[in-house]
């Protein structure tokens, strides 16, 4: 298939699902009473809108995140939530709710970019040289040990109210968002955007190994920290904002690799729309499962890729990832 | 255009691994660096592609410092064929050859000048016929001359290669060694690690000889390939002689004795 008409496709079902999310839920509201001055209309301003911008910018930051980290790290089984830096991120944000921090402006982003861009950095030390399965155990330290902290800041958290609100957020959700806040994380997320979209090239020449990619005159120091600040920025806002999502990072460049081939920086753009169409429709799915509450889209993604992780796990074993 | 290193030296963790080398490199040569393993091939081929930066001494493309010139520039110059054929995404063999212009790269997309190029790299190596295959589904032999064809498509004047026929069959081996020959005879400097010391005689028109670190010897394959050196350095008894066709061929007896 023709790249141009497939990324115009993928523009189209990001718009697509854009608009599901803005209409499906209990209450389904159409486009006719979007502008309407009576509940509908206040639904659609206050909860839909902020909730179908959300998605649509984290769906897109961790599709792209989820790519680079798989080229830069040239292994397939990279992603935020895999490798532990999304739970860092919910660690420094849990620590900052703790501290009170997140009564500050941008308390909770800093906190959870820090969390983010620092875990980066820890896993490229303690999983240098390791191989693939090297960064899989480091990331696995990682998350465990920040999930360890976060439970631990949880279980001394001052009074139950600060602890249900901990608890809340870090279970990844769309829900309830205001739009100044994700008005605040928006900058942070599209700073880290463009770094990472302009990763492309060394992202392509590091195929031929560390050292092709310095004799072509890639500045791989320069090309880590460019990583490590547009991870941070990105993942860091998005778990600032909605909690951890996990696998979206993992799933989509799988799924856009089939199209448009393995060429690292082929599949940036295209990711991040991958991630949007992913993660708005598992939000809107998630609304209407029937029952009064709704299923959380952390818990929704966990369950959808844990099964494919797996599965992925597995091809490795056969070397055919 | 000359490759010069004067005094150089590097230590991998205190270890030392080069040692006060002096060499001078001419282009339009195919100059082969031989020694034993850890005598400091690879690290002095890394100190000529700029990849490591010496401990004491230079190393110079005709009068500018390697170390201090900018990467890019430094790319467009010196080409580098890494050891171990690595390829970490199943990308196309005209995709892979593609990276080899990268230096040349200014904008998104490539330019007329760059298409030329990969399509002479490609047709130098006689690649084209598998240009849109995966370049995971190729032979070693198929995949080492892309590879190739991939550092001649960056137009360098110097190409180093690490180890280039490393897993790779007599005869693949030879479709390498003779398209690094030619690009030697067009004008290039061509500076290879080899291990195979019959391909070294046959192959090469200046050699270097290390030995723990230190440059050994090096000149002509007369100069190089003595016996004496050649028991002191691998520890083998060896030596030249001429075949029927009156070329000159090495013949290993064996290991020498104690």
């Amino acid at each position: 298939m023709n790249k141009r008409a497939v990324t115009s496709l993928l523009l189209l079902l990001t718009v697509a699902a854009f608009l599901l999310s803005l209409m499906a839920g209990k209450v389904w509201i159409w486009p006719t009473s979007w502008m309407a001055d009576n509940a509908d209309g206040w639904i659609f301003l206050e909860l839909r809108l902020p909730r179908a911008v959300l998605g649509l910018c984290i769906g897109a930051v961790l599709g792209l995140s989820g790519a680079v980290m798989q080229g830069y790290l040239r292994n397939s089984l990279a992603d935020p939530s895999v490798l532990g830096v999304s739970a860092s991120a919910a660690l420094g944000g849990v620590v900052a709710i703790y501290l009170g921090l997140n009564l500050l402006p941008f308390g909770l982003f800093a906190c959870a970019m820090l969390g983010a861009g620092s875990s980066i950095l820890l896993l490229l030390v303690i999983s240098r040289g390791g191989g693939p399965v090297g960064f899989i155990l480091g990331g696995m330290v990682l998350s465990t040990l920040a999930g360890a902290l976060t439970a631990f800041v949880i279980s001394i958290a001052p009074n139950p109210f600060a602890a249900n609100e901990i608890i809340n957020w870090l279970m990844g959700a769309l829900t309830d968002r205001l739009m100044a806040d994700v008005l605040t994380a928006l900058p942070f997320m599209a700073l880290g955007v463009a770094l990472l979209l302009s990763t492309g090239r060394a992202l392509d020449a590091l195929t031929l190994g560390e050292n092709g990619a310095k004799s072509l005159g890639i500045n791989l120091l320069r090309l880590q920290w460019i990583i490590v600040l547009g991870v941070g920025l990105a993942v860091g806002g998005s778990v600032a904002v909605s909690g951890v999502v996990g696998f979206v990072g993992l799933v989509v460049p799988h799924f856009i690799r089939a199209i448009y081939g393995e060429q690292p920086s082929e599949i940036l753009l295209p990711s991040a729309f991958g991630g949007a169409i992913l993660t708005l429709t598992a939000d809107s799915l998630a609304r209407l499962v029937p029952g009064p509450g709704e299923v959380r889209l952390g818990i929704a993604m966990a369950v959808l890729g844990a099964p494919f992780f797996l599965l992925l796990l597995l091809r490795y074993r056969k070397g055919a990832v | 255009m000359t490759l010069t290193v004067r005094n150089l030296g590097f230590s991998h963790v205190q270890q030392p691994s080069l040692i006060g080398v002096d060499a001078t490199f001419e282009a339009g040569k195919l100059i082969v660096i031989l020694g034993p393993n850890g005598a400091g091939k690879s690290t002095l081929l890394a100190c000529l592609a700029g990849l490591l930066k010496p401990d004491s001494g230079t190393a110079c493309l005709h009068d500018a410092d390697i170390t201090h010139m900018a990467p890019t520039a430094r790319a467009r110059q010196i080409g580098l064929l890494p050891q171990g054929a690595e390829t970490h995404w199943a990308i196309t063999s005209l995709a892979l050859v593609a990276l080899g212009r990268i230096p040349h790269m200014r904008g998104a997309g490539t330019s007329s000048d760059d298409r030329k190029a990969i399509a002479m790299a490609m047709s130098a190596t006689a690649t084209e016929g598998f240009a849109h295959r995966p370049v995971t589904q190729l032979s070693g032999g198929e995949r080492a001359r892309v590879l190739l064809a991939r550092v001649l498509a960056g137009e360098p004047s110097w190409i180093l290669a690490d180890e280039p026929l490393a897993n790779l069959d007599p005869g693949f081996q030879l479709d390498i060694l003779n398209l690094l020959r030619r690009q030697a005879e067009a004008g290039k400097g061509v500076v290879a690690v080899l291990h195979d010391l019959h391909h070294a005689v046959r192959f090469a028109d200046h050699l270097v000889l290390l030995h723990e670190g230190r440059l050994f010897a090096q000149g002509s394959v007369d100069d190089v390939i003595t016996p004496a050196n050649l028991a002191h350095v691998y520890g083998i008894d060896a030596n030249l002689f001429k075949d029927k066709e009156g070329a000159v061929q090495l013949f290993i007896k064996g290991k020498v004795r104690p």
